[in-house]
């Protein structure tokens, strides 16, 4: 394995320029009063990994709909094969032989995943099992991908269901593979191998869209890198070009081109003076040998003992599924414990209901952000209060006092900073890293005393990246107690004091966040990765 | 009190237990699909009226019981046009539409009924039965359940077929995956409105054959409201049975009992007051919605309409 996630781009591309696959001239979407595409041209060519690398809201995600037929273009023409081709649905762009890999994973949660994988056969027909078993075998030891066809698919973790995803656009005769964000989900390793897997993709002559809005994925994976912002393409740079620039005025070019008023700082990581926590006085909260069974076949948690002290970020890190989410859970009170004890500043709370724990100042922010986190229907207002329905002095005496509400929703927009129209715009309309804001807001107020954040950084920008790590810096600043889950190494390298490494639901080492962290954690993870491979 | 358990009264309960039963195993089956693929049909009140006075009507004027089924299923499917083209295909509301064809129709129905028969009262001759040999000389069952007219064989006959259908076949998944996450569905290019198209004509079809039973086979007779919330009991029994054919079939024999103890009272002499026997099913009911609604699983975008593209 190490061989293949450490595989370098081959830069040196011998072929001369193939005619494009598809080709998109002069795109142009636009939604009510918002442009999301413009007069946008591209070629995708077989042999290629054509990255889309924009901010959030540059129109990458538009882009990828057109191209999958859930949408269709205003103006412009799509090209297959040298001809305009007009996709008016989903299954004519499964013809033409594009498949998508979506970021927010189109499967069905109540179907297994072998029951996902064979929706789109004959409707008479027996699904087809025996040969889906042999087809998936094949494109697990072929790729290295594994999942558990059995497994109902709500049950899994974010980023198994993209595995399945992936498998599902393999499945199919495809010649031309997107991936929306598809590393936005991932553990470093996983990006790694998603790269060495779209590698061994366009050997096989597909061609590749990869959408991303990190640099380094970009330049790393990409073949050709076409850069969106605000739905124009601003810039492309070709393969030949690309491979003659050396790293850093390639990373200088494309961040110029991606962000006009942002210096090129490099990585969107806040530097962090590591305290020593004291230690030695009593932990906030303590894990004793907590167990929770993880739901029909998932990863459960088992025998975890950890503590937190005020003022502490402790990071989680560990590979997406390995039981990151169920500690946070248990914590938050979302589910019961098997055995085990949690004492939180003196007092035991496993009998305590979500309610009872939020208000001795647990505070949990899900990576879920859109049906967890938040009522999507619900305005800005109504979701910063969503923990405090019916308390004074927002509600008294059974009515809503609409004017209190309003005062603390324009407060707390302007305080974090939430770009919204208004605060009456429902929640859902706004983009994932206002959504992450709004949430903070609303879980820091009031007496927190320990936040857990779960992925804060997931589906981000680079923009939105920088000021969440930053917020979640000075809670820490602030003497709360923060627990990070995250996925994202850079991202807890960055901010914690201590770190907790996950494997198969077990923690496999508590570390300080010193120099050599990094190498320590790395090892831990990937250490328990092997065990189990 | 005595005529109790004997057997002319558990024959009578049971026999019309299947007659009373059949209109609601057809609506609720027919429900089912529509349920299963999203799409929550209020409308099958009115559609099992359009096939009671299509089917009715037909069999009336041409003699043929066949013909009026196939009358009252193309009257059924003809009310669930309406719903495909204005809830699924239009995605307005699902709730509102249904009440509102549940209305008309019962209006429609009435005033046809007015015209055309309101004098004459026409009435179909008793339906001849097929005895199946053997069965339907044991005791009790036999009569109720073997020696029927060939119609309610063939309806017994959809519960397993549906069964293969949902369990066995990937158009089975298609439903599921349609009230499940439609999405999902669309981007395996399966057209999710074909899909919620094809279950609420069907539904429309099961329901006019409902319908047209109730008329032809169980009244003899139509006359206006005749179906008397069989169709909501049919979506109650659907929500009910947590996708599967088998339950609708038993939850439908259990409302047909109750709808048939007036009769089988009748016969063993009981002097109850109809009033509260007819409200007997609707009690049940209740209780069923207390004691087992809980257990109920809905498709998560049930009532939910289908919009490509937008989040």
């Amino acid at each position: 394995m190490p061989a293949d996630t450490l595989m370098a781009k081959p830069h040196a591309r011998p072929q001369p320029l193939a005619a494009p696959l598809v080709a998109l001239r002069g795109i142009g979407k636009r939604f009510a009063n918002v442009v999301a595409n413009e007069s946008i041209d591209l070629e995708l060519r077989a042999g290629e990994v054509h990255v889309l690398l924009g901010e959030n809201g540059a129109g990458k995600s538009t882009l990828v709909a057109l191209l999958s037929g859930l949408l269709q273009p205003d103006a412009g023409q799509i090209i297959v094969d040298g001809s305009p081709m007009r996709i008016l649905s989903p299954g004519a762009a499964l013809a033409l032989g594009i498949g998508t890999v979506f970021q927010h994973v189109m499967l069905s949660p109540a179907l297994t995943v072998a029951e996902n994988l064979l929706l789109g056969q004959g409707w008479w027909r027996r699904p087809a099992r025996a040969a889906l078993d042999q087809a998936v075998g094949a494109i697990a030891r072929d790729f290295g991908l594994n999942v558990d066809l059995d497994a109902v698919t709500g049950e899994l973790s974010l980023g198994e269901q993209q595995q399945v995803e992936i498998i599902r656009g393999l499945l199919r005769q495809t010649r031309l593979l997107i991936f929306d964000e598809s590393t936005s989900m991932l553990t470093p390793q996983g990006i790694e191998e998603l790269g060495a897997l779209m590698r061994r993709l366009v050997e096989r002559g597909l061609a590749i869209v990869f959408i991303t809005h990190k640099l380094d994925e970009a330049r790393r994976f990409g073949d050709r890198i076409t850069v969106l912002r605000l739905g124009r393409k601003v810039g492309e740079i070709s393969s030949e070009r690309l491979e003659a620039l050396d790293d850093a005025s390639a990373h200088q070019e494309i961040v110029s081109l991606m962000f006009e008023t942002i210096k090129a700082t490099g990585e969107a990581v806040v530097g962090k003076e590591r305290k020593r926590v004291a230690m030695s006085g009593k932990p906030l909260l303590e894990l004793r040998d907590i167990t929770v069974t993880g739901q029909s076949g998932s990863t459960g948690i088992e025998a975890i003992s950890l503590s937190v002290w005020p003022g502490e970020v402790l990071g989680i890190a560990g590979i997406d599924g390995n039981g990151q989410k169920l500690i946070a859970e248990a914590i938050a009170g979302q589910r019961r414990l098997d055995s085990g004890k949690i004492t939180f500043g003196g007092i035991a709370i496993d009998n305590l209901d979500v309610g009872a724990r939020r208000k001795l100042g647990i505070r949990y922010l899900t990576d879920d952000r859109l049906s967890e986190g938040s009522v999507a229907a619900f305005a800005v207002s109504a979701n910063l209060l969503l923990k405090e329905i019916g308390k004074e002095p927002f509600w008294s005496r059974g009515f809503t006092r609409t004017a209190v509400i309003d005062v603390h929703a324009n407060a707390q927009v302007k305080e974090f900073d939430v770009r919204t129209p208004s605060i009456r715009t429902p929640i859902g309309k706004l983009s994932g890293g206002n959504i992450q804001k709004a949430l903070l807001a609303r879980e820091l107020f009031g007496d927190a005393r320990l936040v857990i954040f779960s992925k804060p950084t997931y589906g981000l920008d680079y923009n939105n990246i920088v000021t969440s790590r930053r917020r979640i810096a000075e809670v820490g600043a602030r003497g709360i107690a923060v627990i990070l889950i995250s996925t994202d190494l850079e991202e807890i390298l960055a901010l914690s004091d201590r770190i907790a490494v996950m494997s198969r639901g077990r923690i496999a080492g508590i570390l300080e966040n010193t120099g050599d962290a990094r190498l320590a954690v790395g090892g831990l993870m990937v250490g328990g990765a092997l065990e189990h491979g | 009190m005595e005529g109790l358990l004997q057997v002319p009264f558990l024959t009578a309960l049971l026999a019309g237990a299947v007659t009373a039963g059949i209109p609601l195993l057809l609506a609720g089956l027919g429900e089912q699909m529509s349920e299963k693929a999203g799409v929550l049909n209020v409308g099958i009140e009115g559609m099992m009226l359009g096939g009671a006075y299509a089917g009715f009507l037909t069999a009336i004027s041409s003699g043929s019981i066949w013909l009026g089924f196939l009358a009252g299923a193309c009257g059924g499917a003809l009310v669930a046009v309406p719903m495909v083209i204005l809830c699924v295909q239009r995605g307005l509301n699902q709730i509102v539409i249904g009440i509102g064809l549940t209305l008309g129709l019962e209006g429609l129905t009435a005033i046809l009924h007015h015209v055309q028969f309101s004098r004459t009262y026409p009435r179909l001759a008793r339906v001849e039965t097929l005895p199946i040999p053997l069965l339907s000389d044991i005791p009790i069952l036999g009569p109720a359940l073997f020696d029927r007219h060939p119609f309610v064989y063939l309806a017994f006959l959809l519960v397993p077929a549906l069964a293969i259908l949902y369990r066995g076949t990937n158009f089975g998944l298609w439903l599921r995956a349609a009230g499940d996450r439609p999405a999902a569905l669309d981007v395996t290019g399966i057209d999710v409105i074909a899909t919620r198209t094809v279950a609420v004509i069907f539904t429309g079809l099961m329901a006019g054959l409902g319908g047209a039973f109730l008329a032809n086979v169980g009244a003899g007779i139509f006359v206006p409201f005749m179906t008397h919330g069989d169709g909501f009991i049919g979506v109650v029994l659907a929500m009910l049975a947590r996708g599967r054919a088998a339950s609708v079939l038993a939850g439908a024999m259990i409302f047909g009992g109750c709808l048939s103890l007036t009769t089988a009272f009748q016969i063993a002499g009981v002097n109850v007051p109809t009033d509260v026997i007819q409200m007997l099913p609707f009690a049940t009911v209740m209780v069923v919605l207390i004691v087992f609604g809980r257990q109920a699983s809905l498709p998560v975008a049930l009532g939910l309409p289908y919009v490509r593209g937008e989040r």
